[in-house]
């Protein structure tokens, strides 16, 4: 066995016989290793998935069986703790149940293999991906000798040994985006401080800010390879903030979920009028700015407790616990624009043109309009058909000519049958 | 262990805007001071609201970068944290000398010293001082120099005026500038006639700013007549009815406004060993966090 699996089993060893005096045992359970050390001096060792039942251990043979040299297989068992227990640490922290997460490892650190028995999401069970957990270390340690790949948001994660020839259970963890999975490295700019995570994110494909870090318009073309553990929480801490303090939240039962009536309630300053937006406005908010073609986020508030709101939340790995702050920016928007009563306008368009309208309004919220081809006059939304349009029908002024109509006038002029030449569609 | 937070404003529209958070926190990473540092944002993530439970240690210090004590340190802060029994009185302050109080974020059960803003710190003196080497590229400025500290200023809050006043004067006490004066975007006396308050030739103009955008970029510049179009940019210095102004963006770019957000984890009991010295050494050369001094024709969002 190597110096590291050795070094390992001397760190277990250690651990081993410092908790323990004559008085009392100690032991070390992980991931499906259980080794004792009892009252009278004596070791056990205990690997129920590779069959290992061994008590009355002399010191000298429970630290052959851990350095692997009798039954193989164990010193995966050594590795594995080793990093856990004493290079990832933070028993309880998010960070640790993210790297856990991403190896496939499962979330319950029990004292028995829990191979095979499915994932152990809690509560809603996604994001998860398609797989389910690894139980065994050594089938995870066979996967981790090809690398375990796991997405969060648009981000690809995937963990490795850090030395695939002799691997010590050492990981390390590579990073880039979803679409670059079939990209070669060559042709990604690599970095390895988790600080450069901050530039990616801030600017979308063509140059423009990004103000909404879980939008789903991450560029491309970038790599992070071998970081740590806590290279890793910190990188994706930049892309995504908070995101896996929240997932972490969510898996212990603990997501403190803020619904948008009490959000709303808190806000002051120029957003204290926010409060005011009607309840179905909250509707048409949340299909404009929350569904995952807008955010990757998994939108968990509603308009409050017991009453959800129609908008798909999306099924991403990490929630959405609170309407987000550019969310309460534009909901001051609507929520002066709602005071407004309705009107009713009369003006001339063709039925050509009245589709036009729609064309062109489904082209800026899908956000299509750099890809309207210059010459493709068929697209209501292309920029020569808008500049006809705004050409034949705005004023002098540049506003669109119309009348407005009072409410008696707009009974009479309804009868006249003006709308039966439009398209139902 | 004990993380440090850097409490900024952020923007939806402009990049720019926490750009000087980002460098100050990296400075102050470099120490190795804190065992976390995070930097966290009103407009922008991780939100005021999210970030303490992003950190792993019990004790954080959470610092304001702005200028003035007033709603957002008083109100929004305090409050999208979850600190619960705040109260802006336990600042004891009277507009510009609140210090720290210990608290509780509530959904995170962590203990918070919530800091009083970089920008009432008597440190913050020693930025202004610094911005004006930096400027005018003379670590001895002052003789026969005017110095203007340009402050929002804002009927809203008093406390807004306070800060500029209060950092004027401790800038005219130690008598280096010939004179010193406090003028006002929102108020008298205002910046547009910058040059009618002064009988120096060279007037260094500094904005008690956190981030450059739209009024140190754009509005500033043009009211004091430095540009027709701040897009076109403007020289350093720039000839004003006679006078020579010299300006470059916020004060809050400064590499030794690090120094100042240090200073407050300092005074709320953070133990730092020798990290503000580290500090002070490192960004004493007058220098701006992002190479802003080049930005001045780039403004904008």
């Amino acid at each position: 066995m190597d110096d590291s699996s050795t070094s390992a089993t001397q760190r277990l060893l250690a651990t081993l016989t410092a908790a323990a005096d004559d008085e009392h045992p100690s032991s070390v359970t992980f991931d499906g290793l259980q080794a004792t050390r009892n009252e009278t001096g004596q070791f056990s060792l205990t690997i129920d998935h590779a069959d290992i039942h061994q008590p009355d251990l002399e010191r000298s043979a429970l630290e052959s069986l851990l350095d692997g040299e009798e039954i193989g297989g164990v010193a995966a068992y050594v590795t594995n703790w080793h990093y856990w227990q004493e290079t990832v640490g933070g028993e309880g922290t998010a960070r640790r149940a993210f790297l856990r997460w991403c190896e496939r490892a499962p979330l319950v650190e029990g004292t028995r293999d829990e191979s095979a028995d499915g994932d152990t999401d809690t509560g809603i069970g996604i994001g998860t991906g398609t797989g389910t957990d690894i139980g065994a270390v050594p089938d995870r340690y066979a996967a981790l000798q090809d690398g375990i790949d796991r997405e969060w948001g648009q981000l690809c994660i995937t963990t490795r040994f850090a030395d695939v020839d002799h691997p010590d259970g050492e990981r390390v963890y590579d990073l880039w985006h979803v679409d670059d999975a079939e990209t070669d490295i060559a042709d990604l700019t690599v970095y390895d401080d988790p600080r450069e995570a901050r530039e990616i994110a801030t600017y979308d494909e063509d140059g423009r800010y990004r103000p909404l870090k879980t939008a789903p318009t991450l560029e491309t073309g970038w790599a992070f390879t071998g970081l740590s553990g806590e290279e890793l929480v910190d990188a994706v801490g930049f892309f995504y903030p908070a995101t896996i303090a929240n997932w972490h939240r969510e898996r212990e039962g603990n997501l403190d979920v803020d619904h948008w009536t009490e959000t709303a309630d808190r806000q002051s300053g120029i957003y204290e009028v926010v409060s005011e937006l009607p309840r179905e406005a909250v509707d048409w908010m949340a299909e404009a700015c929350c569904v995952d073609s807008q955010c990757l986020r998994r939108r968990e508030w509603q308009y409050e407790d017991g009453d959800e709101l129609d908008a798909n939340g999306g099924d991403g790995p990490f929630p959405c616990r609170e309407p987000c702050s550019l969310v309460v920016a534009a909901a001051r928007k609507w929520a002066i624009a709602e005071s407004e009563s309705e009107r009713t306008y009369e003006l001339e368009l063709t039925p050509t043109e009245r589709n036009q309208l729609e064309e062109l309004i489904d082209a800026v919220a899908d956000g299509r309009t750099d890809e309207i081809r210059e010459a493709d006059v068929n697209d209501g939304a292309n920029r020569y058909r808008a500049r006809y349009l705004r050409a034949k029908r705005f004023s002098d002024e540049g506003t669109l000519e119309m009348r407005e109509h009072s409410e008696s006038e707009s009974e009479s002029e309804s009868a006249s049958g003006g709308e039966s030449e439009s398209k139902s569609d | 262990m004990q993380a440090l937070v850097i409490a900024a404003h952020g923007s939806h529209l402009n990049p720019d805007a926490s750009t000087p958070t980002y460098a100050h926190a990296d400075t102050i990473r470099e120490t190795g001071a804190f065992d976390e540092v995070r930097e966290a944002f009103w407009k922008e993530e991780p939100h005021f609201r999210e970030v303490i439970r992003t950190l792993e240690s019990d004790e954080v210090f959470v610092v304001p970068l702005f200028i003035s004590e007033g709603y957002f340190t008083e109100q929004v802060i305090p409050r999208e944290l979850r600190l619960d029994d705040w109260d802006p009185d336990k600042w004891e302050s009277d507009g510009t000398s609140a210090s720290q109080v210990t608290l509780e974020a509530t959904d995170v059960g962590k203990t918070i010293h919530y800091c009083g803003p970089v920008g009432t710190h008597d440190a913050m003196t020693d930025v202004i001082v610094q911005r004006a080497e930096s400027v005018t590229e003379d670590p001895d400025v002052g003789e026969g120099v005017g110095l203007a500290v340009v402050g929002h200023g804002t009927e809203r809050n008093e406390n807004s005026a306070k800060a500029i006043e209060y950092h004027t004067e401790r800038i005219r006490e130690r008598g280096r500038f010939d004179e010193t004066k406090a003028v006002f975007m929102d108020e008298e006396p205002e910046v547009d006639d910058v040059t009618d308050f002064f009988e120096s030739e060279d007037i260094v103009v500094v904005p008690l700013f956190i981030a450059d955008g739209y009024h140190t970029q754009e509005d500033i510049p043009e009211d004091m007549g430095l540009t027709e179009d701040y897009r076109l940019g403007w020289d350093v210095p720039a000839e004003v009815d006679g006078h020579r102004i010299w300006y470059a963006g916020a004060v809050g770019t400064e590499g030794l406004m690090a120094d100042v957000l240090l200073e407050r984890a300092a005074d709320a009991g953070a133990k730092l060993g020798d990290a503000i010295d580290r500090v002070r050494h490192r960004t004493s050369t007058a220098s701006g966090a992002d190479g802003d001094a080049e930005r001045h024709s780039q403004a904008g969002d």
